[in-house]
């Protein structure tokens, strides 16, 4: 650890935390309704991660692979569940948790991998103190991308159900009656990630970058530490979007070429 | 040519239809009776059981896109995915002398879709099947939205279709348009094919 870290105390924190009681108040005062849930969602937030800091610390020390990989497949089931739940529609069965989940653990897994071997190289590739953070990070932008896909991609094939049958029985194949919907939800599913590299710097300092140099590392350790995790993301996102995008054409179509909306909760 | 035995699904049949080569069999019966249901299930479109067959030639022994190419569905109200005509057609040159026939400019290729009245849609969605040369064209009131000329040349080019050996089974709530067009017709109520009349 770097020899200018100013560690907190409790006392610190609670000091901070008056600034959520201001917004209560406020809240009060306005009768926005939201005191109490920003109270709880306050509350909410300092348990977990309280926790998360405990739970951190004790899989650090221990740097065992079996704890290590049983914290990545947890925290992998809870973004598959976060990202089912950011769509409206969804694809019945285990369709619905199970593509966006595949789809994350594709991205997120191999790439973290990647980087653990070839660039970071920690001893063992494994440590948790690497692998975890990383994969969090991986994870969250995954999620992010793919549930945005996966949403995009059910909603305009809803849109353009008809389209989509007259192109399939004009004789086109499923790739191709789906090709205009491919396209626009990968892009649209891209367009973020475009985006947050290029404010990355000018609008934004990256929440990584920040955090090492307030731990006291030279921030141009830091920024090359960040662009490697930047790519990574950016890699990642865009592998996990693809498979998520191209899985749910395939789910939505049938060996026959068939438009199977069936599969989708809501309406047929 | 087109044998369809014992084609079923949800409310529909099982159906059993004909259809010979240059012949047309008019698919009548009340709304919601299941004839857009019947024309969907030959084009497989939709999962349904029963055999169909085209010159003894089972729809499962080939790919659904290249049975569609042959057996092609063409919806009352069809779809566009493009910003203009032109792109909907694989080769617009070869489709602009149907068009013209069809009351519509050549240059109307160019136009963009939201322009397009309800009448101008399902003659261009009908030019764009026929166009690809399909064995056998289901259908969905073909004509529903267009007026008496326009109907009738529509009916022209099917008749031309009819006598180049095309087999044509269509939807029409027209008894009049059945009665000029079809040598049979094919009752549906409640999903039943009740009866095949000779027309």
């Amino acid at each position: 650890m770097a020899a200018d870290f100013i560690a907190l105390g409790y006392g610190d924190v609670a000091l901070a935390a008056t600034l959520v009681l201001s917004n209560a108040a406020l809240s009060l005062a306005f009768r926005l309704g939201l005191e109490y849930r920003l109270l709880f969602a306050g509350l909410r937030m300092a348990v977990q991660l309280t926790l998360i800091g405990f739970i951190l610390r004790w899989l650090f020390v221990s740097a065992s692979p079996v704890w290590t990989l049983v914290a990545a497949i947890v925290m992998l089931l809870f973004a598959g569940r976060e990202a089912l739940a950011r769509q409206e529609r969804r694809f019945i069965g285990w369709w619905g948790y199970g593509l966006g989940t595949t789809s994350m653990l594709m991205a997120s897994f191999l790439v973290t991998i990647f980087a653990l071997t070839t660039q970071v190289r920690p001893d063992p590739w494994f440590d948790p103190r690497y692998a975890i953070p990383m994969l969090g990070m991986m994870l969250g932008n995954a999620m992010t991308g793919v549930s945005l896909g996966l949403d995009t991609l059910t909603r305009s094939t809803a849109r353009e159900r008809v389209a989509i049958e007259t192109r399939l029985a004009l004789g086109h194949t499923r790739a191709e009656a789906f090709r205009t919907i491919t396209r626009s939800t990968l892009r649209n599913a891209f367009i973020p990630i475009v985006n947050s590299m290029a404010a990355a710097g000018i609008v934004s300092l990256p929440g990584m970058m920040t955090g090492q140099i307030l731990a006291g590392i030279d921030p141009v350790d830091a920024v090359k530490y960040q662009l490697m995790i930047s790519f990574l993301i950016a890699g990642g996102t865009g592998l996990g979007v693809l498979a998520a995008v191209l899985g749910g054409v395939w789910r939505l179509t049938d060996s026959r070429h068939r438009l199977r909306l069936d599969r989708l909760t809501g309406p047929a | 040519m087109l044998t369809v035995r014992g084609l079923a699904r949800l409310t529909l049949g099982p159906a059993d239809v004909d259809l010979e080569d240059g012949q047309c069999v008019a698919v009548t019966g009340p709304s919601g009776a299941g004839k857009t249901l019947l024309l969907r299930a030959i084009a497989d479109l939709d999962p349904a059981g029963g055999e169909v067959r085209l010159d003894g030639v089972s729809r499962d022994a080939m790919p659904a896109p290249d049975w569609r190419a042959k057996v092609t569905y063409v919806p009352a109200e069809a779809g566009w995915w493009e910003e203009t005509v032109k792109p909907h057609f694989r080769d617009w040159r070869e489709a602009s002398p149907l068009v013209e026939r069809f009351l519509l400019p050549a240059s109307c290729g160019d136009w963009p879709i939201t322009r397009l009245s309800t009448g101008e849609r399902q003659r261009l969605a009908l030019a764009r099947a026929l166009v690809q040369s399909p064995r056998v064209l289901l259908l969905d009131e073909p004509t529903s939205g267009l007026d008496s000329e326009a109907t009738a040349a529509v009916e022209t080019e099917l008749r031309a279709q009819l006598a180049a050996g095309v087999g044509i089974l269509m939807v029409t709530h027209d008894a009049a348009q059945a009665d000029r067009l079809a040598q049979a017709r094919l009752h549906i109520d409640a999903g039943r094919v009740a009866a095949v009349v000779v027309a």
